[in-house]
């Protein structure tokens, strides 16, 4: 088991003509089960065209209903991401996963807006994609830096991610599924939403929880682990050094009216029973240390 | 993005938003023209700088003659202005901004940000205007009114009265605070804002409300499709450094500590500042150079981090992914020779080809510094900075 996607999922890249997009069809295709999960592209200007074997079609309604897939990960540039979700959402597809950084917040607050009461789940913008290790891989990250096993691993950043990886496959533990989430104020799913699905996937024993200052994501879901997580849940808050007004990097990294510091996201995770720790390279020998 | 104070006013009155008759001034000269031009008796003089606290830190001035127009100019022109949001070296000031007195009743506040949560625009409004509103918000929440504006109906007449009405504006000027907060959330949407804040806004003695002060900061992912913001810059008001940093495509923050970092990653970036503060010292800046860390790339990393005097050492910290570790380890060799580097520098690789990135490093003949993992990389650094070497 795993969450979100596995070795039968079949996903459409949206932006499959651009070089990011062909790229990373072609890593994820080239991992584990990719071959069969990698059934369509869409472009509207090259339907009936096709990119390394993989049909292209003219839109996302149309490609699932030629291949069945239900997942679709995006790659288009900024200015058209957001309208590259909202026909997702509109062909009723499962889950997007929009790895495309730099999309506008307004855009963004409006396809929020129009997803609500849909059933397709959004991961992303701006986020390194999902895995389940040795089924499928969706998005950029490196494929061969993970193995499966029993560790869920939720994050706003994707290299602070495959730090968190590193550090589990050092200590020989592997993952059901990797989940980052994005670095946007305004994105899909959120800390809270992943835990809830690692909470119920068998797979998952105990789950490792990257945070970044910025927001209350990182307290409301340790509020929801203190009241209903079955499962250890440890956690790292990037961002200490971070002075307040400052953005760093990520749109969503800044401390701003006070508020969404480490220090604090810190403390409430701790009062909520998650094992937290100030040295991000601890954060493996942390999650072992609360394995049954 | 930021802007200054004048600029916002004139964004604003373009949506109607209304403010006081004002204009831009660069010399003392100027500003007693623009007084002239607006006649009265009364003028205020106030420092452009793109930080708030300006009042507090002597920035903005009453004039009640045309000398005291001048007099205030030339004071405040050219003037470093330290404010709370400055830090302690101020920020020299360049620009004026001359403009007709107001007869204030009352001061209130209206800000308006994307909130998280709701994932939607925040009209946020308090009858306890020209305070620190953190503040506010931290001793008296209650006296702070939020409103989450519904991106389809846009703020409607009944929430703009209403939260006005809580506000303690009078009867009177609820049609007309309404409009005006209407205004402010098209000129918000329209020009694609991160943040707009009217502190204060006030009801004159002849129960108008008008915006006596202008923050507006723009989102950055949004600037492709807004020239006419872009065009309202001001280099003066940034860091050199960061300035340089952008032109390179690299996220790059001054900090004040002695440590460069260079890090692929924003997460990856942020921990590694936070490794080193766990061992004592201080990061000098934040810097992601994003997926593709190329020679070009590190090389104007490294020249725009060494010409801050106050780094001592540098701390490379890269999870080569689909970047492979071997690629930029030369990368990082070619920038070290190219910049004739001259203080230490620790290298922590990890990932893709790891073994040969290393090996790289060790072959260069250069004094590299390498370290396993993240802990050992920032104890590396902070000794090195320190001066006893590990």
């Amino acid at each position: 088991m795993s969450i979100l996607i596995d070795k039968n999922t079949r996903v459409m890249t949206q932006g499959i003509t651009g070089k990011t997009g062909q790229f990373h069809t072609r890593m994820g295709k080239e991992y584990a089960n990719g071959k069969s999960c990698y059934v369509a592209g869409v472009n509207p200007k090259k339907a009936g065209e096709s990119f390394e074997s993989i049909p292209i079609f003219g839109s996302v309604s149309e490609a699932k209903k030629q291949t069945g897939a239900t997942v679709s990960v995006i790659y288009v540039p900024p200015p058209f991401a957001a309208a590259a979700i909202d026909e997702a959402v509109d062909a009723d597809l499962d889950l997007v996963i929009c790895i495309t950084e730099g999309i506008p917040v307004r855009d963004m607050v409006r396809t929020k807006y129009r997803m609500q009461g849909r059933k397709t789940r959004l991961v992303g913008p701006n986020c390194p994609g999902v895995i389940t290790p040795d089924e499928i891989k969706i998005g950029i990250m490196p494929g061969h830096i993970h193995k499966k096993g029993p560790i869920g691993v939720v994050s706003r950043s994707g290299t602070l991610t495959y730090e968190a990886v590193g550090q589990l496959m050092d200590l020989g533990l592997g993952q059901s599924s990797c989940v980052g989430i994005g670095g946007d104020p305004v994105n899909g799913l959120k800390h809270i939403d992943v835990l809830k699905l690692f909470n119920d996937d068998p797979q998952t024993e105990a789950v490792i929880m990257v945070g970044e200052i910025g927001g209350s994501d990182e307290e409301n879901a340790a509020q929801w682990v203190k009241a209903n997580m079955r499962k250890p849940v440890v956690g790292f808050i990037a961002g200490v050094t971070a002075p307040p007004g400052k953005r760093m990097g990520h749109a969503g990294a800044i401390i701003s009216g006070g508020k969404g510091t480490a220090q604090e996201k810190l403390a409430v995770m701790e009062a909520c029973g998650i094992k937290v720790t100030k040295n991000p390279a601890q954060m493996g020998k942390l999650l072992k240390s609360v394995l049954k | 993005m930021k802007i200054h104070e004048y600029q916002g006013k004139e964004l604003f009155r373009k949506f109607g938003v209304v403010t006081p008759r004002g204009f831009a001034c660069f010399s003392a000269d100027e500003a007693v023209e623009a007084a002239k031009k607006l006649g009265g008796s009364v003028w205020v003089v106030k420092a452009q700088i793109h930080a708030g606290g300006r009042g507090k830190g002597g920035g903005v001035k009453v004039a009640k003659s045309l000398d005291e127009v001048r007099e205030k100019a030339k004071q405040i022109l050219g003037m470093q202005l330290v404010t709370h949001q400055t830090g302690p070296g101020g920020q020299k000031v360049r620009r004026l901004l001359v403009e007709e007195g107001a007869d204030i009743q009352k001061e209130l506040y209206i800000g308006m940000v994307v909130d998280r949560v709701t994932q939607r625009v925040a009209l946020m409004a308090s009858s306890e205007g020209g305070m620190d509103i953190e503040e506010v918000a931290a001793k008296t929440p209650e006296k702070i009114h939020k409103v989450f504006i519904d991106p389809s109906a846009g703020l409607t007449d009944a929430e703009a009265e209403d939260v006005a009405r809580k506000i303690g504006v009078p009867a009177s000027a609820l049609k007309q605070s309404g409009v005006l907060l209407k205004a402010l959330y098209e000129c918000f949407c329209e020009t694609d804002a991160s943040l707009a804040e009217i502190n204060p806004l006030i009801l004159t003695k002849q129960d108008q409300v008008v915006a006596l002060d202008a923050k507006l900061n723009f989102d950055d992912n949004a600037l492709f499709r807004h020239p006419e913001v872009v065009a309202l810059r001001d280099l003066d008001e940034e860091d050199p450094l960061e300035i340089e940093a952008s032109k390179h495509d690299l996220s790059y923050i001054s900090l004040d500590g002695t440590i460069g970092c260079l890090v692929n990653g924003a997460g990856l970036a942020m921990a590694t500042m936070d490794t080193i503060k766990l061992y004592g010292a201080e990061p000098a800046n934040f810097l992601d150079v994003g997926g593709g860390a190329t020679a070009e790339k590190v090389t104007a990393a490294f020249k725009i981090m060494l010409s801050n005097p106050k780094v001592k050492a540098i701390l490379v910290n890269i999870f080569g992914g689909i970047m492979k570790c071997d690629t930029i380890a030369a990368g990082v060799v070619a920038a070290a020779r190219e910049v004739k580097l001259s203080v230490p520098l620790v290298v922590r690789m990890k990932g893709t080809n790891e073994d040969l990135g290393k090996q790289i490093l060790k072959d260069s003949g250069l004094p590299i510094i390498s370290a396993d993992n993240m802990g050992a990389a920032g104890q590396k650094a902070v000794a090195a900075v320190q001066g006893h070497k590990q």
